[in-house]
């Protein structure tokens, strides 16, 4: 398990099951377990999902490598609640209503990883773990997602992740007035005041953390932690 | 020994996985005969109504629960499609259920209630007539995940063991008032409340 600063310098943080009987003691509210080698490795690694999900005391949303229907249906079957897809929902935007058909709309979460396009002042989508960029604004990404039918969106801020410096708000807002369906935003929180911000800016959306979650102090020490905000 | 009935349905694993870490005797039991031996019941799920119930009468797992469940009188505890199947017939499908508590299982009145559906993430409870202790010690106000979209519609108000709040008061939780309970929430999911509840189930 690893934890990157703007997607490089993956830093070690720990054994999954470990994580997720720790955040079985703080009582998390949801947790997304992006596999950001599975493409590579050639698809989910079951074996390890089936143990999390035993372990898990919490709703599950599993993100990695998935790429048809059945894989989710499996990811469901085994005690988890929902699939998360990026890469193929940009590549193949019609595999979003194909995985809906198999698990429901509502378990079909759509993650987006953005970075600031300083020429247009949008917002640009990437893909590949932040290595390419695709042609497409994050707003016209949004709206195709949706109609292809995908029940939830996680937004990532590339430039914010790992800063710990807050949630960027104007990306948050641009979103929300947007987007009808569930929204949570992950990348720049450092501290619970943070998720307060976000929610008192932007109404209710879920409030995403990796590295506070993660990392304690200025020389980002691991502690897997969790107050409840 | 608890057993944790198999009919094909979810999250068997994560609910045997709890019981284990309470070292409170268990197994997951899918045998008619191995049924009998049990002491109490768990009807787990995720799943379809009638593929639930075809699959409970299909494999002489029903006259076994009947006859310990019904006639017996062990303690039962049913979970989301797990508790819809107590009822006696559900929109959802075309067989009847098993009739333990009069009520039917109908599809929660979105547009009415201005929600959508279906009702997915956390949400506090009500805890009503709680004679059975099943909820000592819960924090209504956590509450418990849930993930459903549809209901159990219970004729009488006297099998309400708790209600929820979407768009509107919704039935979550119904008993017999004796041996019978069904969750319509996921305790398995629910973290401390949750393991609450199948601490409590154990000991009624």
């Amino acid at each position: 398990m690893i934890k990157t600063k703007y997607f490089k310098d993956p830093k070690y943080v720990g054994d999954p099951i470990n994580a997720v009987k720790i955040f079985n003691e703080k009582e998390v509210d949801e947790l997304i377990l992006l596999d950001i080698k599975a493409w590579e490795k050639g698809g989910p690694n079951y074996n390890l999902l089936e143990k999390i999900a035993v372990e898990s005391r919490m709703p599950l949303c599993y993100g990695g490598g998935v790429t048809n229907p059945e894989q989710a249906l499996r990811i469901i079957n085994m005690g988890f609640e929902k699939v998360s897809i990026s890469r193929a929902a940009l590549s193949t935007p019609d595999i979003i209503g194909d995985i809906a058909s198999k698990i429901g709309n509502q378990s079909v979460v759509v993650t987006l990883d953005v970075r600031k396009n300083p020429i247009t002042s949008g917002y640009s989508v990437y893909s590949e773990n932040g290595t390419k960029r695709m042609q497409l604004d994050l707003i016209d990404a949004c709206r195709t997602v949706i109609k292809k039918g995908a029940g939830e969106l996680v937004v990532n801020s590339i430039d914010q992740e790992g800063e710990m410096k807050g949630y960027d708000l104007v990306l948050a807002k641009m979103v929300s007035t947007e987007v009808s369906i569930p929204i949570t935003f992950i990348g720049g929180a450092g501290k619970t005041a943070d998720m307060a911000k976000l929610i008192n800016e932007v109404g209710v959306v879920g409030a995403g953390a990796g590295s506070m979650f993660v990392f304690k102090g200025p020389f980002r020490a691991v502690l897997i932690s969790y107050s409840r905000p | 020994m608890i057993a944790i009935v198999n009919y094909g349905s979810g999250n068997l694993a994560a609910i045997s996985n709890i019981y284990k870490q309470m070292n409170i005797p268990h197994a997951i039991v899918k045998d008619p005969v191995a049924l009998a031996n049990a002491t109490r019941y768990i009807l787990p799920g995720v799943g379809h109504f009638d593929y639930t119930m075809r699959t409970i009468k299909k494999s002489g797992m029903f006259d076994a629960l009947q006859e310990n469940v019904i006639v017996k009188g062990k303690p039962l505890l049913g979970i989301c499609i797990g508790m819809q199947v107590l009822a006696n017939s559900s929109e959802e499908g075309d067989c009847s259920g098993l009739g333990w508590i009069p009520g039917r299982v109908r599809r929660i009145q979105a547009e009415e209630r201005g929600v959508r559906l279906p009702h997915m993430g956390w949400n506090s409870i009500s805890i009503g007539r709680d004679i059975m202790g099943l909820f000592k010690g819960v924090d209504e106000t956590l509450g418990f995940y849930f993930l459903h979209s549809y209901y159990f519609d219970a004729v009488s108000t006297s099998s309400v063991l708790a209600t929820t709040d979407y768009g509107g008061e919704l039935v979550c939780g119904v008993t017999n008032m004796r041996n019978i309970f069904g969750l319509q929430f996921h305790p398995e999911k629910s973290h401390r409340n949750g393991v609450i509840v199948f601490r409590n189930f154990a000991l009624i």
